[in-house]
């Protein structure tokens, strides 16, 4: 099968640095991966074209890079999954929300500082054992899920919230957080979550899923950083407006089968916080009289307590 | 074509248009909507619930998917966060162990999920059972010189398993196949399949509003005459929201959001007005005048 792969370049030593896209012609069979093809390329086309990778076979993380818009590993995308019907052209950028180096490197340090703020190392307490600090396999079980990441950088470049905030600690660092949170043998689980809980922490993610279908180890970061919501709710950090919004959301549901946006808003920034009731009041006002102002009363479903005796079920057995 | 109407909460609440246009055009393309089976349905969750303990949300799930069983008819939604918040809990329902187990808490109320296909988005609804010829009949006004951009919301792209993209190919461009079949041209962003900023609007507005004029104005930088969403909750955000977004970027944004059926309700000739066209927060008389019609 011939496939043109249009490879984004960029060569910051160049008399007029830009970034521009290269089109080389490629024959590929159904085994050929993206990686293989940038590496012909690079041996036998241009020697010049700069891309990071090293064990061709998803264990190293080196080679996360834009697919047709989309982060993945060149190693595990075939160029037959991606070229579409007619054989349409694959273009091939670097990974996002970094850096740019050259061609298909990009500057990894913001991950690596997202990953080193979140103190990723055990801290356990009480006296120290003779040999390891042990645990039962189920729990190491259910953390190798999250160890299993590989660091390739794929979920940092996906991430819509570090698009537009690089404050935010991102998926990968959200994630390997958790990995301590969740982890029986660390004692640091309420601080680790009190830290979190910050602006640019858990509540910050906006659950575009973008980091669990990119991710190439099936961490879920998303999934992690919804349980250290939970977690830190349950630890006591009540005090901002994604705990008070979840707090409000659950109890308009479980009462009423339905939820009202005019109470959750109300509820989530506190009916007597008058600077942020002063700042909806404008948008509150439009949509009044354009009539799309949400009902004060609650809509409820006719049976409204059949909803609440599954919240109760559900909700009892969990205690 | 019957279904049982599923509208979801925003629809009865905040975007009441999105109510009445979707009524308007069904009843114009012959579809018809039950509404009384799907009356006792309760909120999906809207993956807020799911956060706290996602057992729960698919209990109320599995208890709305058991009432559409019961109608004996397919479901239609208008939210793609019903529609993406359900599909994630028919898949994980799959498993009969775990449905048996969740099916334990329904039988109070003399309820059971036996694991029949559950809801549909009118979006998929119209290229699947209506069938793209028959509805490019129905159009009659079509919208041609208009320019309009899709927007999807997260919970109708991602994740993939859980919206059957595999075995329904179209899905994943189905918002683009819809606007050219009203005649209108596709302005093509990359933004279109991301997140509007809604989920994080009462945490982190200033993240949350930069997401609206960024997208809003890629969008507009590729000639858009309005924004077309099948999501309310980003139609919340992208148009209720916009006049503070384009506050903060510090720059006129204009672009006019339309829901999915009023895109639909125009080319079908319905009234503006029948569409509560003049019910949005972004006035939308650019589109109106560009077909030479008035609000």
């Amino acid at each position: 099968m011939d496939v043109a792969l249009n490879v984004r370049r960029y060569d910051p030593e160049a008399d007029r640095p830009e970034s521009y896209y290269q089109e080389f012609a490629l024959e590929v069979d159904e085994t050929t991966t993206v990686l293989d093809g940038l590496i012909k390329v690079r041996e036998e086309v241009d020697g010049t074209l700069a891309l990071r990778c090293s064990c061709r076979s998803a264990i190293c993380g080196s080679c996360a890079m834009k697919v047709n818009g989309k982060g993945v590993l060149g190693c595990t995308t075939k160029f037959i999954d991606v070229m579409g019907p007619e054989g349409a052209a694959v273009t091939v950028e670097p990974a996002g929300n970094m850096g740019l180096i050259k061609d298909l490197v990009v500057e990894f340090d913001m991950h690596w500082d997202k990953i080193k703020a979140v103190e990723p190392w055990l801290k356990p307490s009480g006296p120290v054992p003779e040999a390891e600090y042990l645990t039962s396999d189920k729990e190491m079980l259910h953390l190798a899920g999250v160890m299993g990441c590989i660091q390739s950088g794929v979920c940092t470049s996906e991430c819509t919230v570090l698009e537009i905030d690089e404050n935010f600690l991102g998926p990968a660092a959200l994630a390997k957080a958790y990995r301590f949170v969740a982890d029986p043998r660390d004692d640091a689980d309420v601080d680790r979550l009190g830290q979190l809980n910050r602006y640019g922490g858990i509540w910050d993610c906006t659950r575009c899923m973008k980091c669990v279908e990119s991710c190439p180890k099936d961490v879920d970061p998303m999934g992690r950083i919804m349980a250290m919501r939970e977690l830190a709710m349950v630890a006591g950090y009540t005090d901002n407006n994604g705990a008070s919004h979840a707090t409000a959301f659950y109890d308009i549901v479980k009462r009423n089968g339905l939820l009202n946006e005019f109470w959750l808003t109300l509820r989530t920034f506190g009916m007597f916080n008058i600077p942020e009731m002063l700042k909806l009041a404008p948008i509150g006002i439009k949509a009044f009289f354009r009539g799309k102002m949400p009902p004060i009363t609650f809509d409820k479903i006719p049976e409204p307590k059949s909803v609440t005796r599954i919240f109760e079920k559900v909700e009892g057995r969990n205690k | 074509m019957k279904y049982a109407f599923y509208p979801g909460c925003v629809a009865r609440g905040a975007t009441p248009e999105l109510y009445t246009s979707t009524i308007a055009v069904c009843e114009k393309l012959g579809i018809e909507l039950e509404t009384t089976s799907m009356e006792a349905a309760s909120c999906t969750g809207s993956g807020v619930l799911q956060e706290k303990n996602q057992r729960l949300g698919d209990t109320l799930n599995a208890r709305n998917l058991a009432l559409g069983e019961r109608a004996e008819l397919p479901i239609m939604t208008i939210c793609s966060t019903c529609q993406g918040v359900m599909g994630q809990a028919e898949k994980r329902l799959e498993d009969p162990e775990y449905r048996a187990s969740v099916n334990e808490d329904l039988a109070e109320e003399g309820l059971e999920y036996k694991g029949n296909p559950g809801p549909r988005h009118l979006l998929w609804i119209l290229l699947e059972d209506y069938g793209l010829e028959k509805l490019k009949a129905q159009f009659i006004r079509p919208l041609t010189g208009l320019k309009i951009a899709p927007f999807y919301g997260c919970y109708l792209v991602r994740p993939e398993d859980a919206l059957a993209f595999e075995d329904n190919p179209d899905r994943k461009n189905s918002l683009e196949i819809i606007i050219e079949a009203v005649g209108a041209e596709v302005a093509d962003f990359p933004g279109k399949t991301a997140c509007c900023g809604f989920p994080i609007l009462t945490i982190n507005q200033t993240n949350s509003m930069k997401m609206v004029s960024n997208h809003t104005l890629a969008a507009k930088r590729e000639g858009a005459t309005a924004m077309v969403t099948p999501c309310p909750l980003c139609h919340l955000n992208l148009d209720g929201y916009q006049p503070t977004a384009s506050k903060q970027v510090g720059q006129p944004i204009d672009l006019p959001i339309l829901h999915l059926p009023q895109l639909l309700g125009l080319a079908l000739g319905i009234d503006p007005e029948v569409l509560r066209l003049n019910k949005h927060i972004v006035e939308t008389d650019k589109v109106l005048s560009a077909m030479a019609l008035t609000p």
